[in-house]
């Protein structure tokens, strides 16, 4: 086992796969998205319940994916807890993988990102099948 | 560079030296377009581009040559099918039958003609032991279906179907039968003749040749009666500026400049392939494959999907509890172990099964058992890292 496997898998992705905090489904929510990566077949749906000042308050997520999109998820909505949709609007890419803190090539990049394209299309009110990889770059 | 123990000729089979040395050669002696100019170059490649035609003719046993239709791979040969024959022979409420174990290639060209034409599609079930319910494959063959394409081999279970059997009844029900052949056609020895199809499609780079290169074989009749699939150079035989006459076989369905070096190299793989044998071939997976479930099941937590060996070619797909598959890749890749992982291009399949991905190993004839140990090893590295 090479070392950057042990990174990749490091003891906070693999507990949080494991563990999620934030795995499950809000009804009723104020915004509830889901999308799919076709290239595995990994599927997020990320519900959100906000305030009247548009303070996300609640936040959850479900479906399937590998460790890297599971973990990525958890994370991600961890982090929005108490951000104002514009703040979760400016959520970048490097945000996310800051808090995997590992380097991804091409493929798994997508896995990482699903969590993100999802919670933006979900932010800015986009349709069924009109979230592309754009709006994570 | 850790050396690659590479257990994904399912998707696409190494080449030997032999095949990458005869394009090579191709371009760097021979190169010309064919079936034009009566220079020396042009009449070489023709005769080598034709000499791969008559190579696959031969491996498949097909009455002539001209049965030989080249096609970029297996999926714009079933496509060539359903657009030209399709076309001219299925109008709305005909019945199409297909399996549940088709790989998307032997399905969306259904679906969109299906789409166009109202077709109905109906499915043979995959039961549970991932074989095919040839019982009501029967009833469906009441129904008076005008096309039943299936594959010979499911690139997910490894299941290899009794395709005598399914011929024999589709036949006997009036329909047209479609062997999608990409997996079988590599691995074991496939007499159209003996089975007596009316198609068969399958891949060079899946039998140790080039990419963009495939065939159509089909029964001479039916060739002959279908309309021409693309229009362009070398399908004519006249043109005018109002009209043309098509070409005869194969060139009919030949549009334009080939693959020609492509063709050169199937043609070098198939001969490679026969060297070896198909049978010996077949041989050689049968023992890894049946020593590989042997492993695999032995290993807590793993789930290997599709029937049991008899039934079965050189695939193994499976899950690991507590793992998605693209995990599992990621850490075997590490190892130096290349499989496969995600729904393999046969999503209905997963789903039936209710699977969102599995890992798939797949074997060849240059894979070894000890290449089978390392997997397992490998696995077992999945379940430290994975902590099950």
């Amino acid at each position: 086992m090479n070392r950057k496997m042990d990174d990749l898998y490091r003891e906070l992705i693999i507990d949080r796969y494991q563990n999620p905090l934030f795995r499950g489904m809000l009804d009723p929510n104020d915004i509830s998205y889901e999308d799919s990566n076709p290239l595995c077949g990994d599927e997020l749906r990320i519900d959100l319940r906000v305030d009247d000042t548009g303070i996300v308050r609640e936040a959850a997520f479900s479906g399937h994916g590998c460790a890297i999109s599971q973990a990525s998820a958890d994370l991600l909505l961890e982090s929005v807890l108490g951000k104002s949709l514009d703040e979760v609007r400016a959520v970048t890419k490097e945000d996310v993988l800051d808090l995997l803190g590992i380097e991804l090539g091409p493929v798994r990049l997508k896995c990482a990102l699903l969590s993100l394209k999802v919670l933006k299309a979900g932010v800015y009110g986009l349709g069924a099948g009109e979230a592309n990889d754009d709006i994570v770059e | 560079m850790v050396p690659v123990v590479y257990l994904d000729s399912t998707a696409t089979a190494q080449k030997p030296r032999q095949v990458i040395e005869v394009m090579d050669h191709f371009y760097r002696e021979s190169n010309a377009n064919i079936h034009r100019g009566i220079h020396v170059l042009a009449e070489e490649s023709t005769a080598l581009y034709e000499s791969a035609r008559g190579r696959i003719a031969q491996l498949i046993n097909a009455p002539s040559a001209r049965q030989i239709i080249f096609t970029r791979n297996t999926t714009e040969a079933i496509n060539l099918v359903a657009y030209s024959w399709g076309r001219a022979n299925l109008k709305a409420r005909d019945v199409v039958i297909l399996t549940e174990m088709e790989h998307h290639s032997n399905l969306v060209p259904w679906h969109m003609l299906a789409s166009e034409r109202e077709l109905r599609l109906e499915f043979i079930p995959v039961t549970v032991e991932g074989i095919l319910d040839l019982e009501e494959y029967q009833r469906l063959c009441e129904l008076n279906p005008r096309l039943v394409a299936f594959t010979q081999m499911s690139n997910v279970l490894g299941t290899i179907n009794p395709a005598s059997e399914i011929i024999r009844i589709g036949h006997q029900a009036g329909a047209v039968v479609l062997v999608d052949g990409a997996q079988s056609v590599p691995h074991f020895p496939v007499d159209v003749q003996a089975l007596d199809l009316d198609f068969l499609a399958f891949s060079a780079h899946k039998m140790c040749g080039p990419t963009g290169i495939g065939v159509l074989y089909g029964r001479k009749t039916i060739l002959e009666g279908m309309p021409p699939f693309l229009g362009g150079g070398d399908m004519i035989k006249k043109v005018s500026l109002r009209s043309f006459t098509p070409n005869e076989l194969p060139h009919k369905y030949e549009a334009g400049t080939p693959a020609i070096a492509e063709a050169i190299g199937f043609g070098t793989a198939v001969e490679y392939l026969q060297g070896v044998g198909l049978e010996s071939i077949a041989m050689h997976e049968k023992e890894i494959i049946g020593y590989a479930l042997e492993r695999l099941e032995e290993i807590p937590g793993v789930t290997v999907f599709g029937p049991t060996v008899e039934h079965k070619g050189g695939v193994a797909s499976f899950t690991l509890k507590g793992v998605h598959a693209h995990d599992v890749a990621q850490i075997l890749d590490a190892d130096g172990v290349a499989v496969r992982a995600g729904h393999h291009c046969a999503m209905p399949l997963h789903q039936k099964f209710q699977l969102d991905a599995t890992v798939r190993a797949s074997f060849y004839l240059y894979n070894t058992l000890e290449e089978v140990d390392k997997l397992v090893e490998a696995i077992y590295r999945v379940k430290k890292i994975f902590r099950t």
